[in-house]
């Protein structure tokens, strides 16, 4: 899990001082301290539940409500690795196995280092190509234990 | 220049003349070029950004930045085009550019004044090009009022808005004429919610302006959120002047001093030029006190979306403005009269304020003499699907769909037949190929069981599957429901239970009845629009293609061959030669056969991915 350095809860008291006063403020506090940790976890919620005088209860029910907030920590690049029964049966499922070995990360889990978030996926079309792996924005085809790790080098 | 008055409102717009009037196509003066370049999302996604720097830079290299201007605009309204560039006065229109094209376009069109034929837009019937822009079928049938600025200005400068009226119509409301008159021109206008319910936009007004209270608010809806609907985001990355005089002139008219504009996170491009145009405005005083010495002042924030389409509803919106979970609530108490922090509010969408100010400006006998008797104006529409042209279109009210598909659409490709038009997104329906003479009117298309809607239109053909369609969107309006009230969080998920069965070839007889019965009390009983409007697509497709769900439950078949579970692959004897090559791509190993040999797929095994298709030379494998 991600720490939450210093600077951050520095930059965490200025963004509730400056909205202090607003009333409303809850969501725009939530999306800047966001930006500033990259995910908002219980101790960041509970620092803001004090310093906007709002229940811990009210900003959790905030949190879970909209798509934008998460409670974990986003990794810098997402792979997601095809589990659609063409992939599954030409070893996606042992892709998945090999990345969650390599990095020590479950499925919807984020590297220690904000690196990767993995996730795994329901047929993205890609059959033909089977199996497929999707990393931030590309796709690649007939991913194997013996490749996988250089594809992924490409992503810092 | 700091803040301005009306004359020096009025100074900067003759200022403008002579270069609006090489945009339009006027006047041409001494070999003046304006290169509009398109921007907006689409044209960022397709690259349009290098194109638009080394046109710059190349202007620059040959010296002709005397007479030759590279101005970006948030044209993205053709997207299968793009990027684009519209070169005025002439109008010629460039599309499909890279940065490689700039320098034939520069020593061609630029210094020879000769076009550069490889680069325009050709006519899909017979490959003949068609320089001008408004001689293309997709524009010249169009109307373009909410989008009119959409090749002429560029959205970052003020002054280029007011060169193009921009303010006018607030000068108008907040100098010369009455609340009363305001909201008067607006309900002559017949103007009607353009987000997707279609309530009069003057009624509303009025309400709010007799709502007692030295507080009131005025909002703008641009939490677009129905898949594949991007209207208002071209708006407001196209003319974001406009959506700010709109909410000006309805600050005015219902006597409110405080605004926000609620955009969704997912718009970066729109919240940025909406920024950067609020501090323009209020470097000019058109925003904060004393707007044009007029004594009337109003200012505005932009809110941004936290991801929830439910938020979209008027009631949601502004709860989630106060900081909680974006839950609808019943009404009444109406928004007009208890809205954001219990006080008298009025919401409009983009599309709606974006036309105010011409409203004002031209009078609403004007804009009234536009479209049928109940509907009045122009709708902006984002065509996709199964079309030609896909992208934005603005039409008068009253255009026949057919006449939006097959005229400005250019039909559907690959000669198939159209199947239906499906209007409204998750809230809409289907209007199948035999009513495609219905015309763009509130009322026509709800008589058909589709909505009018934000929207979104999408044309669908043969190969598409009315009941997955019907499962799409309710798996849509399911994750999206907010939980709050019972009809809609567990109606949606039970009708998508039923459909996903059907889908899967699991249907029995009775769940038709079962899902009518449903959808209908979803409908009635749901607490807000979502869930209300939820059901449509549902009772759309079982009304005008029931013989489809029929086909599903009783012959187990998808007519369509859409539907995985419900459909065989099987390898023509005659075409199949035994190359080997569908074998070799088959994921699963189920295709037999020696080679030179005719070779048979084992359904058991098959997983129907299509891989066998897409490799086979000869059209041998049929899906029945």
């Amino acid at each position: 899990m991600k720490e939450i350095t210093l600077k951050m809860w520095k930059k965490i008291d200025d963004i509730i001082q400056r909205y202090k006063e607003k009333s409303g403020a809850l969501i725009p506090v939530l999306e800047e301290c966001q930006d500033v940790c990259g995910y908002l976890p219980m101790e960041v919620q509970e620092r803001i539940s004090k310093g906007l005088n709002i229940p811990g209860s009210t900003i959790y029910g905030v949190v879970t409500f909209y798509s934008f907030f998460t409670m974990v920590p986003k990794g810098r690049h997402t792979i997601k690795v095809c589990l659609g029964t063409a992939c599954y049966v030409r070893g996606g499922k042992a892709n998945l196995e090999s990345i969650q070995d390599e990095f020590g990360v479950e499925k919807r889990e984020t590297t220690g280092d904000l690196r990767f978030s993995l996730d795994s996926v329901r047929c993205i079309g890609a059959c033909g190509m089977a199996p497929a792996m999707v990393v931030d924005d590309d796709t690649y085809a007939q991913v194997s234990k013996q490749n996988i790790m250089k594809i992924l080098d490409g992503y810092k | 220049m700091g803040r301005i008055n009306r004359d020096q409102l009025n100074e900067i717009k003759s200022r403008g003349k002579n270069i609006i009037d090489i945009r339009l196509g006027k006047v041409s003066v001494d070999g003046e070029k304006h290169l509009m370049v398109g921007g907006g999302t689409a044209c960022h996604a397709s690259k349009s950004e290098p194109v638009r720097d080394a046109i710059r830079e190349e202007i620059e290299k040959r010296g002709l930045s005397q007479r030759c201007k590279a101005i970006e605009t948030g044209n993205d309204a053709f997207s299968t085009l793009a990027p684009v560039m519209v070169v005025y006065p002439e109008g010629v229109y460039y599309v499909h550019l890279t940065p490689d094209d700039v320098d034939d376009i520069v020593s061609e069109h630029l210094i020879d004044g000769k076009l550069v034929e490889r680069l325009l837009y050709k006519d899909p019937t017979n490959n003949k090009p068609i320089p001008r822009m408004m001689d293309i079928p997709y524009f010249s049938n169009q109307t373009l009022i909410t989008l009119r600025n959409l090749t002429l200005i560029d959205p970052e400068k003020i002054d280029d808005a007011i060169y193009r009226d921009a303010y006018q119509g607030a000068a108008k409301a907040l100098i010369d004429i009455t609340t009363e008159e305001i909201i008067n021109q607006v309900k002559i206008s017949g103007i009607r919610g353009r987000g997707g319910a279609g309530f009069p936009t003057g009624m509303k007004w009025q309400f709010a302006a007799k709502s007692e209270g030295d507080i009131k608010y005025v909002l703008c809806n641009a939490d677009e959120g129905d898949p594949g609907a991007f209207m208002d985001r071209s708006v407001l990355e196209a003319d974001p002047h406009a959506v700010l005089e709109g909410m000006i002139i309805a600050a005015k008219a219902i006597n409110a001093h405080q605004g926000y504009i609620y955009c969704r996170a997912e718009y970066p491009l729109a919240i940025k030029g909406l920024t950067i145009a609020i501090e323009q405005a209020r470097r000019y005083g058109l925003l904060g006190k004393d707007i044009l010495g007029s004594g009337f002042g109003f200012d505005l924030e932009i809110y941004q979306g936290a991801g929830a389409f439910v938020c979209g509803e008027e009631t949601a919106l502004m709860i989630s403005i106060e900081g909680k979970r974006g839950m609808p609530r019943p009404r009444p108490p109406f928004p007009a009269q208890e809205g954001l922090w219990k006080k008298p509010t009025v919401l409009n969408n983009v599309e709606t304020l974006a036309n105010i100010p011409q409203i004002i400006l031209n009078g609403g006998q004007w804009y009234a003499a536009i479209g049928t008797e109940k509907s009045k104006g122009t709708k902006v529409f984002a065509l996709a699907g199964k079309v030609v042209n896909s992208g934005l279109v603005e039409v008068p009210m009253g255009m026949p769909l057919k006449d939006i598909v097959y005229k400005i659409g250019g039909g559907i490709p690959e000669e198939k037949r159209l199947k239906a038009v499906q209007i409204g997104g998750p809230s809409g329906g289907c209007i199948p190929l035999e009513l495609l003479d219905t015309v763009t009117d509130y009322e026509a298309i709800t008589a058909t069981g589709a909505i009018m809607g934000s929207g979104g239109m999408v044309v669908m053909d043969e190969d598409n599957c009315m009941v997955d369609i019907a499962r799409f969107f309710m798996e849509f309006c399911q994750e999206e429901s907010c939980g709050k009230c019972t009809p809609c969080r567990e109606g949606t998920k039970r009708m998508l239970e039923l459909l996903t069965k059907i889908t899967e070839g699991q249907g029995e007889i009775d769940d038709i009845a079962t899902l009518e019965e449903l959808a209908e009390m979803v409908k009635d009983s749901s607490l807000c629009g979502l869930g209300q409007t939820a059901p449509n697509p549902v009772l759309s497709t079982i009304r005008h293609f029931r013989d489809e769900y029929e086909a599903h439950i009783k012959d187990k078949r998808c007519p369509a061959h859409v539907c995985r579970a419900l459909i065989t692959y099987i390898i023509d004897e005659e075409k199949c030669p035994g190359c080997g090559k569908c074998k070799r791509v088959c994921p699963v190993e189920a295709i037999i056969g020696e080679e030179k040999v005719v070779h048979t797929i084992d359904p058991e095994k098959c997983i129907r991915c299509g891989a066998c298709i897409a490799s086979c030379k000869f059209d041998a494998i049929e899906v029945v």
